[in-house]
């Protein structure tokens, strides 16, 4: 060790008590940055994992299916804002819990922004609001990709508006659900969980066929309703193309704030559950 | 090269670590995993928890670091009630936890700057913060690296790097050298040592009993989440009741007998009692396999009559120089002396009747 490096050092130290005193938001932010560094680095790959699926069942549905004449012509305008809303719900709901269930089991590396100074609270946000984002990155690259494929999507220019607020209000409530879930559900009984909670709400969140198209068949209407993609499939539905019957925008609207307060809050005492002993 | 910061922390008066009849049963549990320990870490001082696996000692640590939630008593960091202001406490502490939880999204480097970021360092003094600890933890050739596939103890040399980016008042080691090679246990050991010379406090638990008395300013001994005694190595361990001993090789080629030899020895101030022992290899005039004549009854046999183990009252070293004049009083010379003191382990074995692993 030689001497230019115990002087460094000294620097180094005695600048050391000029700590600034972070606000828990500052602290917030920083961790924000970290999700978001990381996020951005793996962006090919992530867009890849989260959009593949509605990409397929679109085409699938959308395309394949109209082609060949086993759908009607205009499925694919009811199609289009269900699975928009899908890769919203879905992408949150896989941001969080995944990661958690993963960081809180295997490599302990959410320590050390458990130990940053922001109350705990505000980390179990910050990983509902990262998993917020990149389901809107998600659901916005639907749009490119229905033009593509479908070669036009539905789109109503004055509901732009609606169009967002139900893109937030989707992305926020899946990423609540994936909070709730990637804290409660045991780490060695994820895969069940994807299993048994994945595919029944990939089918029961109305994005394939509109909810109020079900009423012949009531009990499956009913299951449907407990599930709060139905509610951001509709909106989106109600918002793209309002002529295709749904349920209405402030009904969805109520429903996934209350959802989406509802599940955050569970999420958090779970994620308290995992993070103090 | 080690660094002095001579001004003291801005509020000295208070103890760096406060802990009052802290305790923790988990759920599910039985016992109290910590049953009402008390004890205060002074500023700058290295102080240790020393105890077996399942003493408690990291749950007091996971307390103090604000990820355990006591179910009585009070801790404090810094006079920083933890559980009354955690976020606080936060700012001023770093913990080196015995499993590695490095951020495997994130380089060698940037594990450094983030940890910096979410500490509120700011932007410049972070990386230069990050170019020196680099540096000093002998990590800069890999800095670009992930840490994914490295070996526990560059793991361990990160995660203290990552610790000091923000600079705490306080550092939490919880078993820092648990599973490293020597070369990389005397590296952290060294990296110990430079933290207190820089003002440092530094908290460590250990089920090394070696490591304590290396390291350590005191040692608090810990079991079943007790605090048992407390107090530096050295007064625990010479309060430790009982004899020490006090072996000593001799050349009788000019005088005297060793049964002479051996009653002179008996009546030195502090002796209680002398074995002839056997030759312990050292001595190339002892005939091996003799037994001495000398020897007191209840003794081992001894096989080496030029040794001889002195058993004292309180401590040995002040006998050595009695123990020379004696044999210079009977022409005889001393080849050589072994101070038979105990160690933190035989105050582990005295206090709980068993051994420390």
């Amino acid at each position: 060790m030689s001497e230019t490096m115990s002087e460094v050092q000294t620097e180094a130290e005695t600048e050391a008590p000029s700590r600034q005193q972070i606000t828990p938001l500052g602290a917030f932010f920083a961790v924000l940055g970290r999700d978001i560094f990381v996020t951005g680095r793996e962006l090919p790959i992530f867009l890849a994992q989260v959009v593949l699926q509605p990409l397929f069942l679109l085409f699938v549905f959308g395309k394949i299916l109209t082609q060949l004449g086993y759908a009607q012509h205009g499925y694919a305008q009811v199609l289009f804002p269900g699975l928009v809303a899908l890769a919203s719900v879905l992408t949150g709901l896989q941001s969080t819990a995944f990661p958690l269930v993963i960081e809180f089991s295997y490599t302990n590396e959410i320590e050390d922004r458990l130990l940053a100074p922001l109350p705990l609270g505000m980390v179990a946000i910050e990983k509902e609001v990262v998993a917020a984002l990149r389901a809107l990155v998600s659901a916005g690259v639907m749009f490119p990709v229905g033009v593509v494929i479908l070669g036009g999507i539905p789109w109503v220019a004055s509901n732009v508006v609606w169009v967002v607020a139900f893109l937030v209000l989707g992305a926020l409530v899946g990423s609540a659900l994936g909070l709730t879930l990637g804290t409660f559900v045991p780490p060695n009984r994820i895969n069940v969980m994807f299993a048994l909670i994945l595919t029944p709400l990939l089918f029961t969140g109305a994005s394939q066929y509109p909810w109020p198209s079900l009423s012949r068949l009531r009990w499956f209407q009913v299951i449907t309703a407990f599930n709060p993609l139905t509610y951001v499939s509709e909106g989106l539905r109600g918002a793209m193309t309002p002529q295709v019957p749904h349920i209405a925008p402030w009904i969805c609207l109520l429903v996934l704030l209350v959802a989406t307060g509802g599940l955050t809050a569970l999420g958090i005492f779970g994620f308290f559950r995992r993070a103090l002993t | 090269m080690a660094v002095e910061r001579v001004d003291p922390p801005p509020s000295g008066a208070t103890p760096a670590v406060e802990v009052a009849d802290l305790r923790k049963r988990y759920a599910k549990s039985k016992v109290d995993a910590v049953a009402g320990i008390s004890f205060a870490v002074d500023r700058g001082e290295v102080f240790g928890l020393l105890g077996p696996n399942g003493a408690g000692k990291t749950t007091t640590v996971g307390i103090l670091t604000t990820r355990v939630r006591p179910t009585g008593g009070t801790a404090k960091v810094a006079g920083i009630d933890v559980m009354a202001d955690p976020v606080a406490a936060r700012r001023i502490l770093a913990v080196v936890p015995q499993r590695n939880n490095l951020d495997r999204s994130l380089s060698v480097r940037q594990n450094l700057l983030f940890h910096a970021a979410y500490h509120g360092v700011p932007r410049a003094e972070r990386r230069e913060r990050a170019e020196v600890l680099l540096g000093q933890f002998g990590l800069a050739d890999r800095a670009n690296e992930k840490p994914a596939m490295f070996s526990g103890g560059q793991s361990q040399r990160m995660m203290i790097a990552r610790a000091l980016m923000h600079a705490p008042e306080v550092l939490f080691l919880d078993e820092p050298s648990t599973g490293l090679d020597p070369a990389a246990r005397l590296f952290v050991w060294d990296r110990v040592r430079e933290l207190q010379a820089a003002g440092t406090t530094i908290v460590l638990t250990t089920h090394d009993m070696d490591e304590a008395a290396a390291l350590a300013d005191r040692v608090g001994i810990m079991d079943r989440g007790e605090l048992l005694a407390l107090d530096t190595p050295r007064a625990l361990i010479q309060q430790l009741p009982g004899e020490r001993t006090l072996d000593v090789s001799v050349n009788l080629d000019h005088g005297a007998s060793r049964e002479a030899l051996s009653a002179a020895l008996s009546r030195l101030a502090g002796v209680e009692r002398v074995e002839q022992v056997p030759a312990s290899g050292g001595s190339p005039g002892a005939p091996p396999g003799v037994t001495g004549p000398g020897a007191p009854p209840g003794g081992p046999p001894a096989t080496g009559p030029n040794h001889f183990r002195l058993y004292v009252a309180g401590e040995a070293s002040s006998l050595v120089s009695p123990v020379v004049q004696a044999l210079q009083s009977l022409g005889a010379t001393l080849d050589g002396v072994n101070l038979g003191e105990p160690t933190l382990e035989d105050v582990f074995i005295h206090l709980t009747g068993r051994a420390l692993r």
